[in-house]
């Protein structure tokens, strides 16, 4: 299978259940979309991201919450992607949701209270990453000590650490 | 691993001078690793779980970055070091779809019975340790003498009993010994039998019965907004298998049963992962008997090493190999999400590639870590003997919780 080129037009993959669901909402709320190697990803716009997905999960059949990552583009602005997987048990497919967040001050909001599980997800984001989730019930870090500083999956902490 | 996780754990609203708070772990030996877990108890009852988890935390994501693509096989083993050959799978898969590679049949079917047969491992030791931590110390010496077998087995195809690093981006390292196969045969068709013994020992056993059913139910709703997966949503009645329902490599040409249970407690997993046991000899089974011949590299020189005779008589061939080896193979850019259904529930591994050799940001959607966020729904408001037994249900993995 040679790999397809990515398809940025929105206007070419409204049909798709996640973005039709999220364009009838609020046509501003979606800033961007991609299909690529068969995944569809869509960019959200970071306010409206909570009510997105509240809407993905009850009118799209969205339920479960597999995955919260960020991905760190520095020195490039803006510099996180905070990276949401959404998978869908009862229809078998998958989209992908993208907030991007100033490296100044980056917050979003938390989805704990829409799936609980994203506790453990967003804590881990807060500690690699140094992201805060506005609203998450117990934002400490989890993986590395409680007195590390500085947060390793960023771009600008060396892989060896600091010396 | 906080120091004031003590006193935020006393502080809560139960009321200081009713309850006192228990440390388990990270020693303990029913946890299963380092795991440490902070009870808050009343009498015998637990009113809070707070699970403290970090001490195996490694950084293999970010060491990741700093490797060429082929170079993180092997660290993939290392999370989830019951199950290596579902991480290789899911890591080489992922890979393979950001380049658009096509594996050779024979390949994909040899992944498909090395991915059972380590399944099979992963649940024995499972089943071995989670009976013992519940008082049946029998069953651990059946399980282990399978799962020697099964290590015999792997070594004599990757080189090494647990950590294999068998697959490689585009195919297998290498053909499997002459004698491997009938071996393997061997072992797949004496199984069945074997889970007959276990299933002797346990399920019509009243001890085992009584310490696991109606023990650390959890619904299907509460499974699915806590992100649990795996052997734990079916035995919730979830009917959801990611080898059936959105086939990865070759998945589709295998027919199984994908056992489920409506009653979510320990029991019900155990009655799941039993059954997974014999399904997945089904796999194995009809993996060795419709094996097909052929390559088991896919047709990429700048990305699958050569021959080793090609190696000897082509200039091209030793270039490629040169270059392979010491700069890695370049990915086109993108990201893609690549999930599997590990012994434990869906591994994800995200990657994103920027166009050169080493990848710019992997991630791995760990199914202990996110399955470890159900224990304080299971367990709070219950009798504090049932925490070892809803542990063991669980089947975490530290490795794959830290990563």
């Amino acid at each position: 299978m040679a790999l397809e080129p990515a398809i940025t037009d929105i206007e070419k993959l409204k049909d798709h259940p996640a973005l039709a669901t999220l364009l009838s909402w609020r046509t501003d709320s979606v800033e961007g979309a991609k299909w690529d190697r068969n995944e569809l990803a869509i960019i959200v716009q970071r306010e409206s991201l909570r009510e997105a997905c509240a809407l993905l999960r009850d009118n799209a059949k969205f339920d479960f919450l597999a995955d919260i990552t960020c991905v760190d583009w520095y020195p490039s602005e803006p510099r996180f992607e905070v990276v949401y997987n959404l998978l869908s048990i009862s229809n078998k497919e998958r989209v992908r949701l993208k907030v991007k967040l100033d490296g100044s001050d980056p917050n979003i909001e938390s989805l704990t209270s829409l799936w609980p599980g994203a506790n453990y997800f967003e804590r881990e984001v807060f500690d690699l990453f140094g992201i805060r989730f506005n609203g998450h019930p117990n934002l400490r870090r989890i993986l590395m000590p409680d007195d590390w500083e500085g947060h390793p999956l960023r771009k600008d902490y060396p892989v060896e650490g600091y010396r | 691993m906080s120091s004031n996780l003590m006193q935020h754990v006393a502080t809560l609203e139960a009321g200081e001078d009713r309850t006192m708070v228990l440390n388990m772990g990270p020693q303990h030996p029913s946890t299963h690793g380092v795991l440490r877990l902070l009870l808050e108890i009343d009498g015998e009852t637990i009113v809070k779980i707070v699970p403290d988890i970090g001490f195996l935390h490694t950084g293999i994501e970010k060491t990741y970055e700093a490797k060429f693509y082929q170079q993180c096989v092997p660290l993939a083993d290392r999370m989830d070091y019951l199950a290596p050959f579902s991480n290789e799978l899911g890591f080489c898969l992922a890979v393979e779809k950001l380049l658009g590679l096509d594996i050779p049949k024979r390949a994909t079917w040899m992944r498909v019975l090395l991915t059972e047969l380590t399944r099979i491992n992963s649940h024995l030791v499972w089943l071995g340790t989670h009976a013992m931590d519940i008082g049946a110390m029998t069953v651990f010496l059946y399980c282990f003498r399978e799962r020697e077998e099964l290590l015999k087995i792997f070594e004599a195809i990757g080189g090494q009993r647990m950590f294999t690093s068998y697959f490689r981006v585009g195919g297998l390292a290498m053909e499997a010994p002459l004698d491997w196969f009938a071996r393997t045969k061997k072992f797949v068709d004496t199984f069945p039998e074997k889970i007959d013994e276990y299933e002797g020992l346990l399920t019509g056993n009243p001890i085992w019965q009584q310490r696991t059913k109606g023990v650390a139910q959890i619904s299907a709703e509460d499974v699915i907004r806590l992100g649990g997966s795996g052997p734990i949503l079916r035995a919730s009645g979830v009917d959801f298998d990611l080898r059936r329902d959105m086939p990865y490599c070759g998945y589709e040409n295998f027919q199984f049963k994908v056992p489920t249970h409506k009653d979510g407690d320990v029991w019900a997993r155990y009655v799941v992962r039993v059954a997974e046991l014999r399904e997945s000899q089904k796999i194995c089974k009809q993996a060795l008997e419709g094996m097909p011949e052929g390559t088991i590299r896919a047709d990429a020189p700048k990305i699958v090493l050569p021959d080793r005779e090609k190696m000897k008589t082509q200039m091209e061939a030793l270039i490629y190999h040169f270059k392979i080896v010491t700069e890695g193979f370049t990915v086109p850019p993108g990201d893609v999400y690549q999930a599997i259904e590990s012994p434990r529930g869906e591994i994800g591994f995200y990657i994103v590639s920027n166009g050169t050799a080493n990848p710019y940001r992997v991630h791995v959607r760990a199914p202990s870590f996110a399955n470890l966020a159900l224990l304080p729904a299971m367990c709070e408001g219950k009798l504090i003997a049932d925490v070892v037994a809803a542990i063991g249900s669980i089947d975490i993995v530290l490795g794959d919780v830290d990563r």
